[in-house]
C-alpha cells in the first residue's frame, strides 16, 4: 500500500498534515488531516481571574482575537448574571462588525479567492493576491490593502487594540465612543459597503460568469451533504454577534434551535488517537465516523454553514445577494464547498450595511455602557467567529475566578467535514496510482474554503501555496515526490 | 555577456536582504501584525527577499536544511516552545540565520501559552480529553505520537510539559516585545537591520520608557486601602487606575505600546515584559503594590492586616506573570 504525505500543509496552531493512503489498485482508501499541536488554554484557564478571560482566550487566535474576546465576555456576562446596557451591546457589535470586514477581505483576497479570480488552472505561482491583483489591477490591489485596515482600524477605535482588544468587561465595555470617533468610523464604513458590492461584482464577472467555474463549484468531489449550524436573530436571519444557535437538514430544515446554555445537550466532541483537535457531532444523530448525510452528526459551520442555517441576511443588500446565490445554485441548502467563498462575501456585505446600522443608531454615543456584576457563577457565551459557531463555557469559584473552562473552537465545528473534502478531493482526482499536480491544487481547494485557522498560511504573498507530496512504496522507500513553490 | 561580466554585474547589485519568518506555539497574531504595517509592506518586498514564512512560502524544512549555515541574514521567531517540532525547527533556524530575533511575547518572555507551566501534559490532555463537559470519549482516548489506523501508521509530534522561551531553546540576538509588537516597532528593527545599525546582542528593541511614561493617566502619590477588580469600579475616572485601586502592570512593563489599553481604560496587564534592568517583572510589580497598599510601612500593621491586604490579589501568578511565566525566577509549577 502506498502513502501520500503532505506535510506541513500549514497550520492550526501549528501545521496540518495530510496523509492519504492507497489501495492495492492505486486507488484512495483513505485521507488523514491531522493536527499536531494544542496549547491547554482549558486547563491554565483553571485559576485565572474571570474578567482576565477575554484577553487570555483572544490569544488561541490572533486572527480573529474579536470572537474569542466577545465569546468570552458573553460568557462572562452569563455567569455574572448581568445583561449589559443596550448601548454596550451595540458597540460590542459594532466592534465586531470591524472584525468581520477585515477578516473576510483576509480571506477573499489573501488567501482562499486567488482559486477562483485568477483561476483554478492558473499556475500556481500566480495564485495569490499578486495574481489577483494582476488580473483586476494595481488600484484594486490599494483598494484591498486600504479596506483590510480599515476593519482593523475600526476595531482598534473601540478595542484599544485590533489585536488583542481589551475593552469586553462583564456587564458591557470599557470605552464608549465620542462624536469624532463616530464619524471617522461612519466614513470608513461607507467605503466599505462600497468596496463590499464592488468585492461581489469581481465574484460575479470573474467566476459567476464563466461556466467552468460554476460547474466545478457544483461538481461532485466538492459536495458534502452535512447538516449546518449557526447563529441566528430572531426573524431566522444571519447574526454574527448574538442569538440563538439554529441547526438545519441537508435541505435547509431546521433540526433544532437551541440557546447555547443547552449546548451539551446538542454537541458532544469526538477524540481520535491521530490528531490533536476533537470532532464536534450533534449527538442526537451520533458519531458515525467520517461520513456525510442525514445519519451522521457530523454538520458544518462558517460562512456557507451560517447562511444554510438561515433563512436570509438582516440587512436589504446582502439579503439580495443571499436570494440570488441560492436561485443561482438550486435551492437550499447549497452543499458545495466552494460556494463558501462567495457566502462569505454576502456576509462581507452585510457586516459593512450592519456596521452604518450602528454607528448611525444615536444610542451609540451613550455613556451608559455598563451594568454591575451579580455573583460569580456558571455562564456560556456563543458568537459566531468568521469561520464559525464558538462556544465559550466558564465555571467561576466563589471569588471570581475561573474553577472550569470549556471552549468549542469555530474550525474544531469543521474538523470532521474538513477531513471529508480532503479525502472526497483526493479521491475524485487519484486513480490508480495516477498523481499529478492537480491533486495538490484539488486537495487545497478542498480545504482552503472553509478558511480553517491552518489555511492561513497559504496564498499570501509572494507566492502560491507551497505543496509536497510524498508517496512511499510498501518498504517505505521514497517513490515519487511533487512539488509545487518550493 | 561573457561570464565574467555578469559576475562583476552581479556583485554590482546592492544584495537584497535574506530574512525568514516562523511561528512556534503562538496565535497568528504576530503575523497580522506583520500586515498591519499596511502599505509599508511592499517597501519591505522591495528591500527583502522573504525566504522562509509559513504564512507566505511554506518552505520544508528539508529545503531549510539544505541552506549554508548563515545562509539567512534575519529570522523573526515567534512563539514559545511546547513541542518537539518547534525544538527542532528553533535548533535549525538558529544555525542557518546571522541573526536570530525573539518576536513577540511568546518568543521572548514565554506569553500567554506559557501559563500552561502551572500543569504539565498529563493534565492539559485530562482537561482537553478526558474530563470535559462536551467530550464524549468512554474509551478514556488520548492522542499518541504513533498510532496504527486500518492503513497505515499516523505519526504526531510530542507535547512536552513545559513551555519554554525561545532563549532557553537556543542564542537569541535580539527581542522584539509586545502581545504583538506594534507596528512602529516593527519597523524600528526593520529600519535598524536594513541600515546595519543593529544595538548590541542581546538588546531588546523597545524603549527604555514603562508604561507608565507613556499613559495619559496623571500618577499621584495617592496610597489604595483595598484592591478591586476592574469590572468593581463604578465608573472610569480620569486618574491612575492603580490608585482606584485596580492592579495595573504598568511600572513593571516596558512601553512602546503608547499604553493602547490604558487609552481604553484598561489596565495594563504587563505584555511588554520587564523593565530596563528589572530581572523579574513579577517581583516588581509585586513590590510597587506593596509600596502603594502600604505595605512597606508594615511596622505599623498587624499581621493580620497585611495578611488581608496580600489575600485581596487572588490570582498573583496569572496576575503578574500572565505573559511570562517561562521567563520568571520561578518558572513552572512543580508537578509531584
Amino acid at each position: 500500500m502506498k502513502t501520500i504525505t503532505i506535510d506541513p500543509i500549514t497550520r492550526l496552531e501549528g501545521h496540518g498534515k495530510i496523509s492519504i493512503f492507497l489501495d492495492g489498485k492505486g486507488d484512495v482508501n483513505n485521507a488523514y488531516l491531522q493536527i499536531p499541536e494544542l496549547r491547554g488554554f482549558e486547563r491554565f484557564a483553571q485559576g485565572r481571574r474571570a474578567e482576565d478571560m477575554p484577553q487570555i482566550t483572544s490569544r488561541i487566535c490572533g486572527v480573529c482575537p474579536v470572537a474569542h474576546h466577545f465569546a468570552a465576555t458573553k460568557a462572562l456576562d452569563a455567569a455574572f448574571n448581568v445583561d449589559p446596557p443596550s448601548a454596550a451591546k451595540k458597540l460590542r457589535e459594532l466592534m465586531y462588525m470591524g472584525y468581520y470586514i477585515y477578516d473576510h477581505i483576509l480571506h477573499f483576497y489573501f488567501l482562499g479567492g486567488p482559486d477562483f479570480v485568477v483561476g483554478p488552472d492558473a499556475p500556481a505561482a500566480k495564485r495569490n493576491v499578486l495574481g489577483v491583483i494582476e488580473k483586476a489591477g494595481v488600484e484594486i490591489g490599494k483598494e484591498v490593502i486600504k479596506h483590510r485596515a480599515y476593519g482593523q482600524k475600526i476595531t482598534a477605535i473601540l478595542g484599544g487594540k485590533a489585536t488583542h482588544p481589551v475593552c469586553g468587561l462583564p456587564g458591557g465595555v470599557s470605552k464608549g465612543l465620542n462624536k469624532d470617533e463616530v464619524k471617522d468610523i461612519e466614513k470608513m464604513t461607507k467605503s466599505c459597503i462600497d468596496f463590499a458590492k464592488f468585492s461581489l461584482k469581481l465574484f460575479g464577472d470573474i467566476v459567476l460568469a464563466n461556466k467552468d467555474y460554476v460547474d466545478l463549484i457544483l461538481s461532485d468531489p466538492y459536495q458534502l451533504k452535512t447538516y449546518n449550524m449557526g447563529l441566528v436573530d430572531k426573524n431566522n436571519h444571519v447574526n454574527f454577534y448574538d442569538g440563538k444557535i439554529r441547526v438545519t437538514d441537508q435541505q435547509g430544515k431546521e433540526k433544532v434551535k437551541f440557546d447555547v446554555k443547552d449546548y451539551t445537550k446538542h454537541v458532544a466532541e469526538h477524540v481520535e488517537e491521530w490528531t490533536y483537535i476533537k470532532f464536534p457531532y450533534l449527538k442526537s444523530v451520533g458519531w458515525k465516523g467520517m461520513k456525510d448525510g442525514k445519519d451522521s452528526g457530523i454538520y458544518r459551520v462558517g460562512p456557507l454553514g451560517r447562511l444554510n442555517a438561515a433563512e436570509g441576511m438582516s440587512t436589504p443588500e446582502a439579503n439580495k445577494e443571499y436570494k440570488k446565490m441560492y436561485e443561482t445554485l438550486g435551492g437550499k441548502a447549497v452543499n458545495s464547498t466552494l460556494a463558501f467563498h462567495w457566502a462569505r462575501l454576502i456576509e462581507l456585505l452585510n457586516a459593512t450595511e450592519r456596521a452604518m446600522e450602528l454607528v448611525k443608531d444615536p444610542e451609540i454615543t451613550s455613556t451608559k455602557i455598563r451594568n454591575p456584576v451579580g455573583e460569580p457563577g456558571e455562564g456560556m457565551g456563543v458568537t459566531e467567529a468568521a469561520r464559525g459557531t464558538l462556544i465559550h463555557h466558564y465555571k467561576l469559584d466563589k471569588n471570581g475566578l475561573i474553577d472550569k473552562a470549556n471552549l468549542i473552537v469555530a474550525t474544531t465545528n469543521n474538523s470532521g467535514a474538513i477531513n471529508m473534502s480532503i479525502r472526497d478531493a483526493a479521491k475524485g482526482i487519484i486513480k490508480k496510482g495516477k498523481v499529478n499536480d492537480g491533486l495538490l491544487n484539488m486537495v487545497e481547494m478542498a480545504f482552503r474554503a472553509y478558511d480553517p485557522c491552518f489555511a492561513c498560511a497559504t496564498h499570501t504573498l509572494p507566492g502560491g501555496m507551497p505543496l509536497e507530496v510524498n508517496i512511499y512504496d510498501l518498504n517505505k522507500k521514497l517513490y515519487k515526490t511533487f512539488r509545487q513553490n518550493l | 555577456m561573457s561570464k565574467e561580466k555578469e559576475k562583476k554585474k552581479e556583485a554590482g547589485k546592492k544584495k537584497k536582504l535574506q530574512i525568514a519568518f516562523y511561528w512556534a506555539a503562538s496565535c497568528g497574531g504576530c503575523e497580522i501584525a506583520v500586515l498591519d504595517i499596511d502599505e509599508k509592506i511592499l517597501d519591505v518586498a522591495a528591500l527583502a527577499d522573504i525566504l522562509f514564512w509559513p504564512v507566505a512560502i511554506d518552505t520544508k524544512y528539508k529545503d531549510v536544511e539544505a541552506m549554508k549555515d548563515n545562509h539567512i541574514d534575519v529570522c523573526f521567531f515567534n512563539g514559545s516552545i511546547r513541542t518537539e517540532e518547534q525544538e527542532h525547527i528553533a535548533k535549525l533556524l538558529r544555525k542557518k540565520s546571522k541573526v536570530l530575533v525573539a518576536f513577540g511575547a511568546c518568543a521572548v518572555n514565554g506569553g500567554i501559552p506559557g501559563l500552561a507551566n502551572i500543569a504539565n501534559r498529563e493534565e492539559v490532555f485530562n482537561v482537553a480529553y478526558l474530563n470535559n463537559p462536551s467530550t464524549d470519549n468512554p474509551k478514556k482516548i488520548v492522542p499518541k505520537t504513533s498510532v496504527k489506523v486500518k492503513e497505515g501508521t499516523l505519526t504526531l509530534p510530542e507535547f512536552y510539559d513545559t513551555v519554554k522561551t525561545l532563549d532557553q531553546t537556543v542564542d537569541v540576538d535580539y527581542y522584539l516585545p509586545g502581545c504583538p509588537p506594534t507596528p512602529d516597532l516593527i519597523m524600528t528593527a526593520v529600519g535598524a537591520i536594513v541600515e546595519n545599525k543593529l544595538p548590541p546582542k542581546g538588546s531588546i528593541i523597545g524603549p527604555l520608557k514603562s508604561v507608565c511614561d507613556e499613559c495619559r493617566f496623571e500618577k499621584s502619590e495617592k496610597k489604595i486601602k483595598e484592591i478591586k477588580r476592574v469590572y468593581e469600579l463604578d465608573k472610569f475616572e480620569e486618574k491612575c487606575l492603580l490608585e482606584q485601586g485596580v492592579i495595573c502592570l504598568g511600572p513593571a512593563t516596558r512601553g512602546g505600546c503608547d499604553a493602547r489599553c490604558l487609552d481604553a481604560n484598561m489596565p495594563c496587564t504587563g505584555c511588554g515584559g520587564p523593565t530596563p534592568n528589572s530581572l523579574d517583572q513579577g517581583a516588581k510589580m509585586m513590590s510597587a503594590l506593596a509600596s502603594i497598599l502600604g505595605i512597606e510601612g508594615e511596622e505599623n500593621m498587624s499581621d493580620e492586616e497585611v495578611e488581608k491586604l496580600i489575600e485581596q490579589i487572588v490570582d498573583p501568578v496569572g496576575t503578574f506573570y500572565k505573559y511570562g511565566l517561562p521567563n520568571a525566577l520561578i518558572n513552572r509549577k512543580v508537578m509531584k
